[in-house]
């Protein structure tokens, strides 16, 4: 084998071989340990985990496109419940009162919008300080969070608009409406990763910065665009779900970016930028929904759910540095 | 007297930017309400800043010596659940001692990951964030923790006690600082710390070993993290499993306010207690001026990010960055 192909293949199929021993695993434990009676493998279980991966797959997508890029944004959970806030809340406005069912679209839209345009700020900022987008976006997780409080305390805002729940909860051959979502994006961003010059500039950016500078590729407004890019998925992400749900916590979306970020990472994409792939995001997404269902399948509570990920984080960091280790030395000799 | 230039002026405001903006915000503060600058209430400041402080120290190190340390918040929470747990088992006097060993164990392994391994800091120890807040909540059943006999302990010295009319509290965090001051800018070790974060490979050419160093920082995290642990738990003798929820990121913000960059060889334990100190009194004087808790974390927002955009303007000598 040359050196290398071992890392190689880990990062790009590894993930898939790790969701099929999920799969094989929770079945045959479901057996002995699971107190219900249907298969872990029923269609429409794993239609269901489909759909509840959407959120984080959601913005997961963005989430690749930044850290490809060598960023990395950690208000995307803030941002999340800004716009469900922005969403439930201007159905209810004065101004829109008249519209009927129409106050849907705008809501989207509005919602959509500051998600954008709160991402947007993100890179900006990063763009025009020259400021580390981990501190920037450390940052604004807090000022976000702070204006998400400041709105409506430590209460809930609610608004259930009927119309708006039976689309979200609508199928459409066989399919939630929110899994039709999180195919989209993949679909869209999978395209704008490998076959569009934005991507190309993306890996190019976070493999070495310098030399896409020399390249004449325009850095700032590039990443600024994939701030803005996040934004608006971390806002489509709440706008989709909260339709359904129709309430929104002023704490929902915490901790959603370490998911996010750990699904990103399991799916291949590196830390420091210029290497991963839309699709090994993908798989990353499903392989956590997986662990997270199969372990309540066999009857773990969340506890072991956040130590299992945790864990598994860390194995694939050790098991990548060792390959890659490996394939180095090789090249030496 | 010689005319500043534009790149003095900017090279003083890097240098003492963070201690004038203290200076500005105590004088603003006290303008608006005189209560602010009472004993009392500098007094609660501090007692109330200091858990959060004391695990900005040990952060302080991991920082200085280029790497990230996200797990510091779901550690508290882990050592307070346990200290809470074992004080009703086996005692204060045994209990503390075992808490500290088991969190240092935890720390020993993140260590040894970042360190030996050569591991990523940010990914690992946002694993352990999820781990080991897993690992509490199987510890504790998912239950809250409480001790018995709530009059009857001595165990609530640590956070409730004061000695010489200097509440318990800010006694540790000023001892814990003082130490951990002199040791990293007065020792061998110290040195070691800056070389490693500074750069690496120079450090390793000149024989000193990056793993030992980086493993030892992440053990006084640990240690910081325990001493924040023990006063939280014997502040209120009972705690949620999610007591250190989100202070991870509360405390690498004072850490960073402080002036340490996350990249590494720069920074002091004194800043970062004037890091602390800022968030403190930020969010007591906003409270004090009668506005909502949570406009604290706006403004922090701000503070930060202009905090980091000054020093970095002063460096390079322009305001804005050259990214085309």
């Amino acid at each position: 084998m040359k050196p290398g192909t071992l890392s190689k293949a880990l990062n790009s199929g590894a993930i898939w071989g790790f969701i099929v021993l999920e799969l094989i695993f929770f079945s045959i434990a479901g057996e002995y340990l699971s107190l219900s009676d249907k298969a872990f493998m029923d269609w429409e279980n794993m239609l269901l985990l489909l759909k509840q991966s959407a959120p984080i797959g959601i913005i997961a997508m963005g989430m690749t496109i930044v850290m490809i890029n060598g960023n990395i944004d950690l208000s995307v959970g803030a941002t999340y419940a800004i716009a469900a806030i922005v969403l439930l809340e201007s159905m209810t406005w004065p101004i829109f009162a008249g519209l009927g069912d129409l106050v849907i679209p705008v809501a989207w839209l509005l919602a959509l919008l500051v998600g954008t345009f709160l991402g947007a700020l993100n890179g900006l900022i990063v763009w025009k300080t020259g400021v580390d987008a981990f501190i920037v976006t450390l940052g604004s997780m807090l000022g976000f969070r702070g204006i998400v409080f400041m709105f409506n305390g430590e209460n809930p805002t609610s608004h259930l608009n009927w119309t708006l729940v039976d689309f979200a909860e609508a199928e459409f051959l066989g399919l939630a409406t929110a899994s039709w979502f999180l195919l989209a994006v993949t679909l869209v961003i999978w395209f704008v990763m490998t076959k569009t010059v934005h991507g190309r500039n993306a890996y190019a950016i976070g493999d070495n910065r310098e030399a896409a500078v020399n390249a004449g590729i325009r850095v700032g407004p590039h990443m600024m665009i994939n701030f803005a890019i996040i934004g608006f998925l971390a806002a489509l992400s709440a706008v989709v779900f909260y339709s359904e749900s129709g309430s929104v916590n002023p704490n929902d979306g915490q901790l959603y970016e370490l998911w996010v970020i750990t699904a990103v990472v399991l799916g291949g994409t590196k830390i420091t930028g210029g290497a991963g792939s839309v699709i090994g995001t993908f798989g990353g997404v499903i392989a956590i929904q997986l662990l997270r269902k199969g372990l309540g399948h066999i009857g773990a509570d969340t506890s072991t759910v956040n130590l299992v990920i945790g864990l598994i984080l860390i194995v694939v960091l050790i098991l990548d540095r060792q390959l890659n280790v490996k394939g180095k030395e090789e090249l030496k000799v | 007297m010689a005319r500043l230039t534009k790149q003095q002026i900017g090279t003083v405001l890097a240098k003492q930017g963070i201690l004038i903006a203290f200076a500005v915000f105590m004088v603003a503060f006290t303008l608006a309400n005189p209560k602010f600058i009472s004993v009392d209430n500098l007094f609660s400041v501090v007692r109330s800043s200091a858990i959060l402080g004391v695990m900005a120290l040990g952060v302080t190190f991991v920082v200085i010596s280029g790497n990230l340390d996200l797990s510091v918040g779901s550690m508290m929470s882990f050592s307070t659940i346990v200290v809470l747990d074992l004080h009703d088992q086996i005692g204060p006097a045994l209990a503390i001692p075992a808490m500290f060993a088991m969190t240092l164990c935890l720390g020993a392994f993140i260590g040894f990951l970042v360190g030996y391994l050569r591991l990523n800091s940010l990914i690992v120890t946002l694993g352990m964030l999820s781990a080991i807040h897993g690992l509490t909540l199987t510890y504790s059943g998912g239950q809250n923790m409480d001790i018995a006999d709530k009059e009857g302990t001595w165990f609530s010295i640590f956070g409730q006690g004061s000695a010489l009319s200097i509440p318990v509290p800010i006694l540790i965090f000023v001892a814990l600082a003082a130490f951990l001051g002199i040791v990293l800018a007065k020792t061998p070790f110290g040195r070691k710390v800056y070389a490693v974060g500074g750069n690496s490979t120079a450090a390793t050419f000149s024989g000193i070993r990056r793993a030992r160093t980086v493993f030892t920082c992440y053990l006084i995290s640990a240690f910081c993290v325990a001493t924040a642990g023990l006063i939280q738990a014997s502040r209120s003798l009972g705690s949620q499993n999610t007591v250190g929820q989100g202070l991870e990121l509360e405390v690498l913000a004072a850490v960073i306010l402080g002036g340490a960059s996350l990249l590494g060889g720069s920074g002091t334990i004194f800043k970062t207690v004037i890091g602390v100190l800022i968030l403190g009194f930020i969010q007591n004087g906003l409270l004090l001026i009668g506005l909502q808790f949570y406009v604290q974390f706006v403004v922090t927002w701000v503070i930060i990010i202009l905090a980091v955009w000054l020093d970095i303007a002063a460096k390079r000598g322009k305001l804005l960055s050259s990214i085309a």
